[in-house]
């Protein structure tokens, strides 16, 4: 379900040109990376259940999974 | 060396053995007017008409692999110019017309084949979007004819005629659109480029871009460092490795699009046929294979391979359309790494660094603009102006909110 590093920016906490740079960046930029990569996951026919699952892209082998809830991704600044 | 019936006669008439390389293995030089880093369809078609249009002889192509390798080796080799919004209709049918006269250009046998590409739709909305399709095309001056079922019938019997969730109504098709052999147009963009003056360089990856006060000076390769007045990525699924090289981050996911062959068979489809109520499309190669191909299989990804789930909806498809290729094999299967972009259409634009142009974002239909990408590249590299039909392949769109997303989608990269 899509990169799970961009964290939704607080409008309300920055000044309006520095709030259209953060949310151009969170919509649209991506690190794209060739290696590691940790993403959401949705157990759509289960248990709906959201996952963070750390996968490399090169060999698609996955390095971890855990509930997004206490995923520990990085809090917004 | 000219390829003629003359060449083939007297070669055949003397063991073979005169023929020449296409192209030089060239050793990278200190310095070039311009280095282009991908040596695929986009990049090579770039140098050459760098070298043929305006002049620019001292230019590297370097690919870190064989050229060809990435997705000019891989797709499906349709082309066609059948886009509807603004910014891409006149880019795609300045393609479509590179493409007429493209073996005659570069003296190669490409195999266009122009034998037509028919999009179906399967119901009213479809239609009419379909027709309005097809007039926004007419207005460009290109041709587009929207068929009805029984016109769809006499072209192409043997689709699903009897299906009541989704049936055929009609059609629109291109005439001109169709295919051409992906290989030979690297192939042949390399040797007629090479003719010129320019240098490609094989096994060479680009591993650093050399920054000085903001601007552009060369690139670090695996041999050896190249100085460059002007650098172009033309990297395709690569695209996000090698701007980050320069410090840049790039709206686009790479993400897996797999495609497939059928054991050869005797001629069956002669035509493109895209279905309308389900991703898939098909035509049937020289050598007999049907090539077909659907959806992405919605997931980042840089294997350049899929899964099994994604073949099996493909093949749904295929059965649901046209039920007698249920019978045939299956022969190869692959994938490729698409630079999916987040409205679904390319960027040709200067970045934010002096001297360093970036060409990406072309998602899945990157083949069909293998001509259009080059000379439009290469009039962006030489004049520093982009070219009229390319205008709006911007990459600070996404921020301007001048976004050229043709299916709506939304900044969904894995939806387009």
């Amino acid at each position: 379900m899509g990169d799970a590093k961009p964290r939704r920016p607080d409008p309300a906490a920055l000044e309006p040109e520095a709030a259209r740079e953060a949310f151009y960046d969170y919509v649209y930029l991506r690190d794209n990376p060739n290696g590691i990569f940790r993403e959401y996951w949705y157990h759509s026919s289960g248990c709906h259940q959201w996952l963070v699952v750390t996968r490399d892209l090169r060999t698609h082998a996955i390095a971890g999974v855990e509930p997004a809830s206490c995923a520990g991704v990085e809090p917004a600044s | 060396m000219r390829y003629s019936a003359f060449s083939l006669i007297k070669n055949a008439l003397s063991g073979q053995r005169h023929w020449q390389p296409a192209w030089r293995d060239a050793v990278p030089r200190d310095l070039y007017d311009v280095v282009i880093v991908g040596g695929g369809g986009h990049g090579l078609a770039a140098a050459y008409y760098l070298a043929e249009q305006h002049g620019i002889t001292s230019v590297a192509v370097l690919e870190k692999s064989w050229i060809g390798s990435g997705n000019a080796g891989r797709n499906t080799t349709i082309i066609r110019s059948n886009y509807m919004l603004p910014g891409n209709v006149a880019f795609y049918e300045l393609s479509m017309k590179l493409w007429e006269g493209m073996e005659q250009a570069l003296n190669y046998n490409t195999m266009v084949s122009q034998r037509g590409v028919l999009n179906l739709c399967h119901s009213d909305a479809q239609r009419d979007a379909y027709a309005r399709r097809g007039n926004a095309m007419r207005l460009h001056g290109i041709d587009s004819e929207l068929l009805d079922r029984d016109q769809v019938r006499a072209m192409a019997p043997f689709l699903n005629f009897d299906d009541a969730r989704f049936p055929i109504q009609g059609g629109l098709l291109q005439r001109r659109g169709g295919t051409a052999r992906h290989d030979a147009v690297v192939w042949g963009y390399a040797r007629a480029a090479d003719q010129r003056g320019v240098d490609i360089v094989q096994n060479c990856e680009v591993t650093g871009i050399r920054i000085t006060a903001g601007k552009v000076q060369g690139v670090e390769t695996s041999r050896g460092y190249i100085g460059a007045r002007k650098v172009a990525l033309v990297c395709a699924g690569n695209s996000s490795v090698v701007a980050a090289m320069a410090g840049l981050r790039l709206p686009i996911e790479s993400h897996v699009l797999q495609a497939f062959v059928s054991e050869a068979v005797k001629p069956l489809i002669d035509t493109v046929i895209t279905y309308g109520a389900g991703h898939f499309y098909i035509s049937q190669s020289d050598k007999g294979g049907l090539v077909f191909g659907g959806d992405l299989d919605g997931y980042n990804s840089y294997a350049s391979r899929g899964n099994l789930p994604t073949l099996e909806d493909v093949c749904e498809g295929g059965m649901s359309l046209m039920p007698m290729i249920g019978r045939i094999r299956l022969l190869r299967q692959w994938g490729g790494i698409m630079d999916m972009s987040m409205d679904g259409s390319p960027i040709i634009d200067h970045t934010p660094v002096e001297g360093l142009y970036l060409n990406a974002g072309w998602c899945y239909g990157g083949f069909k603009a293998t001509p259009a990408s080059g000379f439009c590249l290469a009039h962006l590299v030489a004049q520093d102006s982009p070219h009229p039909v390319a205008t709006a392949y911007r990459l600070d769109r996404f921020a301007t909110g001048h976004m050229i997303d043709e299916k709506g989608s939304g900044a969904q990269p894995n939806l387009h």
